[in-house]
């Protein structure tokens, strides 16, 4: 059994950290594991992206073969529809709704969302509405998470997430452990709703 | 005592490296490398054992100390990115000349598909120049356990050893199983003065012993554990996988392929006649250059059908894919979507607040008055000033070309001729083409933007800070042709009616916008407020 997941987003939106936490939960369930990035051009406001790879057997390639990723999580529309040619024929996206426009050429967002929405699985949320509007404004990274979460239980189950998020930020204290066991809940009500 | 670590490719070298009774890692930031000497950098075990690990200006210094060190019995690591060889080659080949006492590993990371690099180069080429071993691990296990193995080699054989990554290993986190520490070497400086002193009487004795040393590096690859050949069954195609390549022929090759893995070099021919001969064609996938294509395509000539990147199969550029390798081994597959159609790209810019930005800005004002100004640039973020909205530079060619080249313009009569480098860039390989300019008179005006950091590469210390001044005072710039200033809005009017004097001034000028890096500034600040929690 497998899940590989497309990560995307813009340099700053904490990508990664969703990585680090899903790959924790990997990890302590005993998967195989795989996650490739690129770093360095990322920081500075440019698409960001990473493979994650999790499967019960031995992992070959580090990056996803095109039509293969089972999910596409992302923390910027635009940034999700970038990597289409990666999902599988019944993949699903999980996306924020929300653009973030720091080029001066781009797209309508109409027409971004109306492309988006005609995809056959998609759940999308302006996370980081939600995110001011409960008081956990560096948190949406964790709504998403939240909502990517129902596509994740085949191989890892909402407590192990949590555990995982427990643990991935244990040394930044228990306040910031809280907010975002709390975004994650709050991803997974919203994911619900749809 | 084995314990299991999601680790990069790059931590799985530092890890392996440190278990291996590393003494000291040398090393210049640069992409994919530089997370290698951090995690070291970082490391209780590594200060636990009193490793240095302090960044180096340059990779050519690095590598210099890794032989010092090396030359006194001690395991030594040079860590760079790919382009990082041409500066250090000249100790490199000759390194292989004098030969080395303590291990000395060579770890070039390559970055094929150039994510954030100016070319392509393979470095395996740069092992086989110097007639030395290369190690290319397939994965992230590999990398971890080859490093134990390179420094044993390296001081079995006496030689340097180059192991090359490429990013999508470098960058990549997967389990690896590590093993118990083992110790530090003794000190024990070399007393062969024969060895170590290249006058041409005792450096062609060298030479002809590396030469006389061949047949013993083939061997060792010939018998390594690193390389396999598997024949399950009969088959018209045979695949010669290098490094990570083994991957990606692996996650989509029918079942029964023949496969020669190929880790260390120089390359098995043994092993590479006998998949010959078990199949009628052979297809070469690695990433990066033909390397091991072009020597195939040699032991055959016309009558054995190669097949790889020279022929077509593969993408001559670029990185490998899972994707078209499984193209090249016939396997089917592709996009279920095609490519959305409300798409932009998104490439990086300075951060907003960014002290380049203000340079730029003042830069742009100025040079619009001199129509035949040319400016040229240089590596790190401020390279970034070639994308709009500044579209401030000319050129970018490699570490430190911006001065020198604006001074062999300037030669040609280019005026005025300006030159745009970073405050680690500068002390990288800036200093000499400066004291070029300063001997030869040469009208340029020099920009050190310094930020107080090696900041594209995440915010290392830089090897200047604070010295820069004094540097191109004791270079020989003149006094009132020096001048510091501090790149913010306000000052903008400072700034131009500077750089307006310079142009102005037929000589060598250099300004020094200084402003601290917005990333490592707030990192700082950061820092500062967990510590008072």
């Amino acid at each position: 059994m497998k899940l590989d997941i497309k990560l995307s987003g813009v340099g700053g939106q904490g990508i990664l950290s969703i990585a680090t936490v899903i790959g924790e939960a990997a990890t302590a369930a005993g998967l195989h594991l795989k996650q490739a990035e690129v770093h360095g051009m990322s920081q500075r406001g440019g698409d960001v992206q990473s493979d994650m790879r999790l499967s019960t057997d031995a992992i070959c390639s580090d990056l996803i073969p095109l039509g293969q990723a089972d999910l596409i999580i992302s923390m910027e529309p635009m940034e999700a529809l970038r990597y289409l040619p990666y999902l599988a024929p019944k993949g699903a996206v999980i996306t924020s709704g929300k653009p973030l426009v720091n080029i001066p050429n781009y797209p309508d967002e109409a027409a971004l969302l109306a492309e988006l929405d005609a995809l056959p699985h998609v759940v999308r949320a302006d996370i980081e509405a939600l995110a001011r509007e409960h008081a956990m404004p560096k948190s949406a990274n964790m709504i998403l998470l939240g909502m990517a979460a129902p596509s994740l239980q085949q191989l890892l189950s909402e407590e192990q997430l949590r555990d995982a998020i427990s643990r991935v930020f244990a040394r930044k204290g228990m306040e910031v452990v809280g907010a975002n066991l709390e975004a994650f809940k709050l991803g997974l009500e919203t994911a619900r709703n749809r | 005592m084995a314990e299991k670590h999601l680790l990069l490719g790059d931590e799985a070298v530092a890890l392996g490296a440190l278990h291996a009774g590393l003494s000291g890692v040398y090393a210049y930031p640069g992409t994919p490398s530089t997370e290698i000497t951090e995690y070291i950098q970082q490391s209780p075990f590594a200060r636990e054992r009193g490793v240095r690990s302090r960044w180096c200006t340059n990779e050519k210094t690095a590598m210099e100390a890794a032989l010092g060190m090396s030359y006194a019995g001690k395991r030594a690591l040079v860590c760079m990115k790919h382009v990082g060889m041409n500066v250090c080659a000249d100790a490199f080949v000759n390194a292989a000349v004098t030969g080395v006492k303590g291990g000395l590993v060579v770890l070039a990371a390559d970055d094929p598909s150039m994510h954030s690099s100016q070319n392509e180069q393979d470095s395996r080429f740069y092992g086989k120049f110097a007639m030395v071993p290369i190690l290319e691990p397939s994965d992230q296990q590999e990398a971890y356990d080859m490093m134990a193995k390179a420094f044993a080699l390296s001081e079995q054989l006496r030689l340097p050893v180059l192991m090359r990554l490429v990013t999508r290993l470098a960058h990549s986190r997967a389990a690896v199983q590590t093993a118990a520490p083992a110790a530090q070497n003794a000190l024990e400086p070399d007393n062969e003065r024969t060895h170590w002193v290249l006058l041409p009487g005792n450096a062609r004795r060298q030479y002809a012993s590396l030469v006389a040393k061949q047949p013993e590096i083939a061997a060792c690859a010939a018998q390594s554990a690193f390389n396999s050949l598997q024949i399950p069954k009969v088959s018209d195609l045979g695949v010669i996988a290098a490094g990570i390549a083994y991957n990606y022929v692996r996650e989509s090759a029918p079942a029964g392929l023949p496969i020669l893995k190929v880790s260390q070099y120089p390359l098995p021919v043994q092993q590479v006649r006998e998949l010959a001969a078990h199949c009628t064609s052979l297809l070469v996938v690695e990433d990066g250059q033909p390397f091991v294509e072009e020597q195939v395509r040699g032991f055959f000539g016309a009558d054995y059908p190669v097949r790889g990147r020279l022929s077509g199969e593969l993408p001559r550029t670029g990185e490998l894919t899972p994707d078209c390798v499984a193209a090249a081994l016939g396997v089917s597959g592709g996009p279920a979507f095609a490519d959305a159609r409300n798409l932009a790209p998104r490439p990086p810019q300075l951060c907003q607040g960014c002290g380049h930005r203000d340079v730029y800005t003042a830069l742009n004002q100025v040079a619009a008055e001199y129509p035949d100004a040319r400016i040229f640039g240089d590596i790190g973020c401020y390279t970034l000033g070639a994308l709009p909205p500044f579209r401030a530079i000319d050129s970018c060619v490699d570490m430190g070309a911006s001065i020198t080249m604006a001074k062999g313009a300037a030669d040609a009569g280019v005026y005025p001729a300006i030159a745009v480098i970073g405050d680690s860039t500068f002390t990288h390989s800036g200093m000499t083409g400066l004291l070029d300019a300063v001997n030869d008179g040469s009208d340029i005006t020099v920009i050190i933007s310094d930020n107080l950091t090696t900041a594209m590469t995440g915010g290392q210390d830089s090897a200047g800070t604070h010295k820069f001044e004094a540097i191109c005072l004791a270079l020989g710039v003149e006094r009132e042709h020096l001048h510091v200033v501090v790149p913010l809005p306000k000052n903008m009017e400072e700034i131009t009616r500077i750089l307006r004097e310079e142009i102005n001034y037929h000589g060598v000028s250099v300004i020094i916008p200084q402003r601290e890096c917005m990333q490592t500034l707030g990192r700082k600040l950061r820092q500062k407020k967990q510590e008072m929690k």
